[in-house]
């Protein structure tokens, strides 16, 4: 019974179950739950003790994440280089296998994102069950890229001489994600999946004002054989994190969709220092994420690698 | 150090210490005399040093994190870089060691931040005595010293004939600093006089033809050792012995290096200055790889053996990848982002 409830309620149903309703049901007390950071596969608190109010569309309280520090991102930062070689050097396929296995882990937590992203974002039960399910089938179709990206953006070279020339792409190493700041869910996998289903690692800083998919993702990858500090999720101000973010010199491509114009111009100025790939958000207002994503979001994040090589006689 | 109060201090020794190589040109062992009826039997050496206070491993270890939580912030920051990289011992000691590799990390010693030219000097370069020459021909001029180990470096298990050639080679090569290793097996077996005689005999074995000495720096391999009592004794011994420096480690086992035992070995170069006036200096070594943990070790000298060990001349790190991050933390300091390894060389 008071499971249907607090499935009903919209569901974030640990950080709601104290509340006046549940006891008034039960004699049960809820278990709060205790948002924390996701950085090198382990969850620690921000290294600043700070946390932040996250409320749903109408106000009321859900939840204290983390308010990550610039030494949180500093630190994501080592944690994401430590795992460029073995993400990066894994084989495509087997990149492909671990995404589609955080797919069926998604699948598995399908009702809490359900709730978490209709307390979030103010939406109806059933649509916030289509932005979910739209998510895990974008997770899927990203996961297959895995090993056919290279077939689309490398290839064989005609060149006027005796060489065989062979492109292939490579990834270009960590990424800082800033992921948009309305859609919660399908808009983060949007961004998310295909910065590392090429093998690039990156540090994620959510949505400000709904963060709890993000952090609740976090427990999926740590259950999904990917490698620890492949993704690291920092809650927070993008404000606050995209700057030294933006600025560090070890982090090699930045993406500003969830950053707002003025931001997204700062950080871009920041990020030109060590030529960081920079991906602009949406000029006036954040796309539609339900749209065909196409292999845009790949490509900026890949480098191209010639090889020439003698041809045999 | 209850016992060692009874000694008459002899203050004049540290105000006249000139700022490097401090006992180079005197003749071995001036606390000797303080010391010679402790150092004269077997017997009385094992009295002395099993009467040495019991340490406090609980008490110490939390002295060694309360310590460690100091916060040090800009311009304090920058100051505790700079001397820690005017600390470092640049260390390589592997099998894998060619020539090259030895010349790239001197012309590093040099000049460790190629593209900012006010980065310190490192204070010596540490190689295996076969490298020492080759050391010092890329280091000439550039008052960075060669430290050499020897006496059968790591494990220390050979003859001590052996031990005292392989120490002459390297004084021989032009090493300004020896780092010897002590008998852990003797030790252990509770035979001290003969760990004693060994040093001794090593640091005779640094006398250059020129009469002067080569700085001698005793090895303890406090991992080895098992007990913080084991430190404190090995510690006593060095210093009664003749070391210039006393080291923690080696660097080659599982524990090296900890907050620990490099607090317990300061108070004891502080008190062996309280009771005879002679400075001992304290090199930790292994597993120090970050600035903050740096940072930590001289709040450590600092707090524990004073301002006085702030000085590359008393207080080294034995180290090699801790030289990049601190690198990596000035070029945070000086332009406000964070650096990566693509930054710094690699080596």
């Amino acid at each position: 019974m008071s499971e249907s409830k607090s499935a009903k309620s919209g569901g974030t149903a640990g950080s709601r179950a104290g509340g006046t309703e549940g006891a008034a049901t039960s004699a049960r007390i809820g278990v709060l739950k205790t948002y924390k950071l996701f950085v090198g596969g382990k969850f620690p608190r921000s290294e600043s003790g700070r946390v932040y109010e996250v409320t749903d569309s109408k106000g009321n309280w859900l939840a204290n994440p983390p308010l990550a520090s610039r030494k949180d991102a500093r630190d994501a930062v080592v944690a994401a280089r430590k795992a460029v070689g073995g993400w990066s050097g894994a084989t495509a396929y087997n990149r492909g296998q671990i995404l589609y296995r955080i797919a069926e882990m998604l699948e598995g937590r399908r009702e809490q994102f359900i709730g978490e992203v209709a307390a979030g974002e103010g939406l109806s039960r059933a649509k916030a069950a289509g932005r979910v399910d739209a998510a895990v089938d974008r997770w899927v179709w990203y996961a297959g890229w895995a090993d056919k990206i290279a077939q689309v953006a490398g290839g064989a070279n005609p060149v006027a001489g005796p060489f065989f020339n062979l492109s292939s792409p490579e990834p270009t190493g960590v990424v800082a994600v800033l992921a948009p700041r309305r859609c919660s869910f399908l808009g983060l996998v949007s961004v998310l999946a295909p910065v590392i289903v090429t093998g690039n690692t990156a540090v994620l800083v959510p949505s400000e004002e709904r963060p709890l998919p993000a952090l609740s993702l976090s427990e999926v990858l740590a259950t999904s054989d990917l490698p620890g500090g492949v993704v690291n999720v920092l809650s927070g101000r993008a404000s606050e994190l995209g700057t030294p973010l933006a600025a560090h010199q070890d982090v090699n491509a930045i993406d500003l969709a969830g950053a707002g114009p003025e931001l997204a111009r700062d950080l871009e100025i920041a990020a030109a220092d060590n030529l960081k790939r920079v991906v602009r958000p949406a000029p006036d207002r954040e796309p539609d994420w339900r749209g065909d994503p196409g292999t845009a979001r790949m490509l900026p994040f890949l480098e191209t690698k010639t090889v020439w090589h003698p041809v045999g006689s | 150090m209850s016992s060692a109060s009874t000694v008459p201090p002899e203050p004049t020794a540290t105000a006249s210490t000139p700022p490097t190589a401090p006992r180079a040109g005197q003749s071995p062992a001036p606390a000797d005399a303080a010391f010679a009826d402790v150092t004269a039997s077997e017997a009385a050496l094992r009295r002395y040093l099993h009467g040495l206070p019991g340490v406090d491993a609980v008490g110490l270890e939390a002295r060694a994190a309360t310590l460690g939580t100091r916060s040090i912030k800009t311009t304090a920051k920058a100051y505790a870089i700079d001397l820690a990289i005017s600390m470092i011992d640049l260390t390589t000691l592997e099998g894998a060691d060619t020539p090259g590799k030895v010349r790239s990390l001197c012309a590093k010693a040099i000049t460790p931040d190629p593209s900012d030219r006010t980065a310190p000097r490192v204070a010596a370069i540490c190689v295996y005595p076969d490298m020492a020459a080759i050391a010092k021909e890329a280091l000439a001029g550039s008052g960075v010293h060669v430290a050499s180990v020897a006496t059968a470096f790591p494990a220390g298990r050979t003859a001590r004939p052996v031990k005292l050639a392989d120490t002459r080679d390297a004084v021989a090569a032009g090493a300004d600093e020896i780092d010897m290793v002590i008998d852990r097996g003797a030790f252990l077996a509770g035979r001290y006089l003969e760990v004693l005689e060994e040093i001794r005999a090593v640091r005779e074995a640094c006398e250059r033809p020129d009469g002067s000495f080569a700085h001698l720096k005793v090895i303890f391999e406090n991992g080895e050792l098992s007990t913080y009592d084991n430190i404190r004794r090995a510690s006593w011994l060095a210093m009664l012995a003749g070391a210039d420096f006393i080291k923690t480690s080696t660097g080659k086992v599982a524990v090296n290096a900890t907050p620990a035992n490099t607090l317990l070995m300061l108070e004891a170069v502080r008190d062996f200055r309280a009771a005879t006036g002679v400075q001992i200096g304290v090199k930790p070594a292994g597993g120090i790889r970050t600035a903050k943990d740096a940072i930590k070790y001289l709040v450590l000298v600092n707090e524990t053996a004073g301002a006085d060990w702030l000085s590359p001349d008393w207080f080294r790190f034995g180290a090699s990848s801790l030289l990049n991050d601190l690198l990596m933390q000035r070029h945070k300091l000086s332009t406000g982002r964070y650096s990566g390894p693509d930054y710094v060389t690699v080596d």
